[in-house]
């Protein structure tokens, strides 16, 4: 090795000069790849609104074909949580995660059960219409705590707001092969034709260990091995559809929806 | 020709990272449950080994050696977020599951310790066959792991079902110990086992 690479001066311009080329080489990857990663991203929770409302199948795996078909069907509407009213808004732009960390728009629930800490004020929720133009199905963004982390889902209600479609979930943390089985399509099966509220208007849909019997309209099997996932599951349900969640809207609509 | 040969095929058995080096463990644990992640995850490290290699090996006369980790590490971060980027625009679904290990590439041992060992006195050419002989060898094991793990603990592989679970009418009652992390080394260790019985030259002496 030569003594003369090994000054201070060179040292100091070698270093910059790496860091520099290597700047821009990650500057340069991310500012291109943003398009096709924001377009992924879209895609990636159409498919699952499409999912939660049974549409999916009708669209098949293509990413045009599940675009065109969530644009014909789907209309996305911001509401105010605690009113439970349409409001203005963006829904395009709508980050549930960013205005959760934003203290002015979110606030703190007072009987926090899905642990998320703090909840945004504003939601946005899916109006799914059938080819008359009725509504159908309305898609419910939820999150709670599982055992590891948030988990972010779906909840498709038929349109009396009270009937479970469906339960999907996008983006969890859970454990393989217990948890995670969240995603099992046996068990997600489970799901259509549960009710969330029971006779006096309380939400009362719960995951039961052991296995639900089969004349309990508000039951689903617990995922065995998995309690702590399955409590999560049980409290984000109740939490998002309870006083603080989507409760106010749905009994402002439960009378129908347009 | 032969020389370049041996630069890509001898990690695979005869010098194998994970095997023989015993680099790299961390990862193999964490993203083995499932053959689609060990692939994806393969890939990602051969492209990163390699082309840090290249770039290591292109500059080695003119990095200082006072500070020849962080100019390595420099350049190790840049490959695995550039590769992150890619994953996330290419293969959504893939990233969703993986990303937080993609970014754990920049502490793979791997890849810092090829670099340093081969890539800081070795020519260019060489140096990128090295990193894709070191993945290639990583991911051999990888997939070996997961194909196990997939296997018992699922009953499928590549997420084709090829024993039938009890939950789904089968026969089969999964694994459940072989779904978690630190079943990897239970087969990591038969795995290295076996290489040393096949090549006894491998073992260390007392």
């Amino acid at each position: 090795m030569s003594s003369n690479k090994e000054t201070f001066g060179k040292t100091v311009g070698f270093v910059f000069a790496v860091c520099i080329v290597c700047a821009a080489l990650v500057s340069f990857s991310a500012v291109q790849l943003k398009p096709l990663q924001t377009a992924n991203k879209l895609l990636d929770k159409q498919t699952k609104i499409l999912e939660a409302s049974n549409l999916l199948e009708k669209a098949g795996t293509k990413s045009k074909d599940i675009v065109a078909t969530y644009n014909k069907y789907v209309e996305a509407k911001m509401i105010d949580l605690d009113s439970g009213d349409y409001i203005e808004g963006d829904t395009k732009l709508f980050d549930e995660r960013r205005n959760a960390r934003d203290a002015s728009l979110s606030s703190k629930p007072e009987n926090d059960i899905a642990g998320i800490n703090r909840r945004s004020n504003n939601a946005v929720v899916y109006l799914v219409r059938d080819d008359a133009g009725k509504v159908d199905t309305v898609v419910f963004p939820i999150v709670g705590s599982g055992l590891w982390d948030l988990m972010y889902g779906y909840v498709g209600l038929e349109a009396d707001l009270n009937t479970v479609k469906s339960v999907i979930y996008s983006d969890h943390k859970e454990t393989p092969g217990l948890g995670a089985e969240v995603m099992n399509p046996k068990w997600k099966a489970l799901w259509p034709g549960k009710e969330i509220y029971d006779d006096a208007g309380e939400p009362a849909i719960e995951l039961v260990k052991g296995g639900a019997k089969a004349d309990n309209e508000h039951g689903v099997d617990a995922l065995s091995g998995a309690t702590l996932t399955s409590n999560g599951v049980t409290n984000t349900l109740q939490f998002w559809f309870g006083e603080e969640g989507y409760k106010p809207f749905i009994a402002k609509n439960s009378g129908g929806l347009n | 020709m032969s020389d370049a040969k041996k630069v890509l095929t001898a990690p695979v058995f005869d010098n194998n990272p994970i095997a023989l080096q015993v680099l790299g463990i961390c990862s193999a644990l964490a993203v083995t449950s499932s053959m689609a992640n060990a692939l994806v995850m393969t890939i990602a490290v051969v492209l990163v080994t390699a082309f840090s290699n290249l770039f290591i090996s292109i500059i080695r006369n003119h990095i200082p050696s006072s500070v020849r980790i962080i100019v390595q590490m420099a350049i190790i971060a840049s490959l695995v977020i550039v590769v992150d980027q890619v994953l996330k625009a290419f293969s959504y679904q893939l990233s969703k599951e993986l990303s937080v290990f993609v970014g754990l590439i920049i502490t793979n041992c791997i890849v810092m310790g090829r670099a340093e060992a081969f890539a800081m006195k070795e020519k260019p050419g060489v140096s990128f066959l090295d990193g894709i002989g070191n993945g290639l060898g990583y991911g051999f094991i990888l997939m070996a792991v997961a194909f196990i793990r997939e296997l018992l603990g699922f009953g499928t592989v590549f997420g084709v079902e090829i024993l039938t679970l009890v939950q789904n009418g089968g026969w089969y009652q999964a694994n459940g110990l072989l779904v978690l992390p630190f079943s990897s080394f239970f087969i990591i260790g038969g795995i290295i086992w076996a290489i040393r019985q096949w090549k006894p030259e491998q073992v260390e002496k007392d």
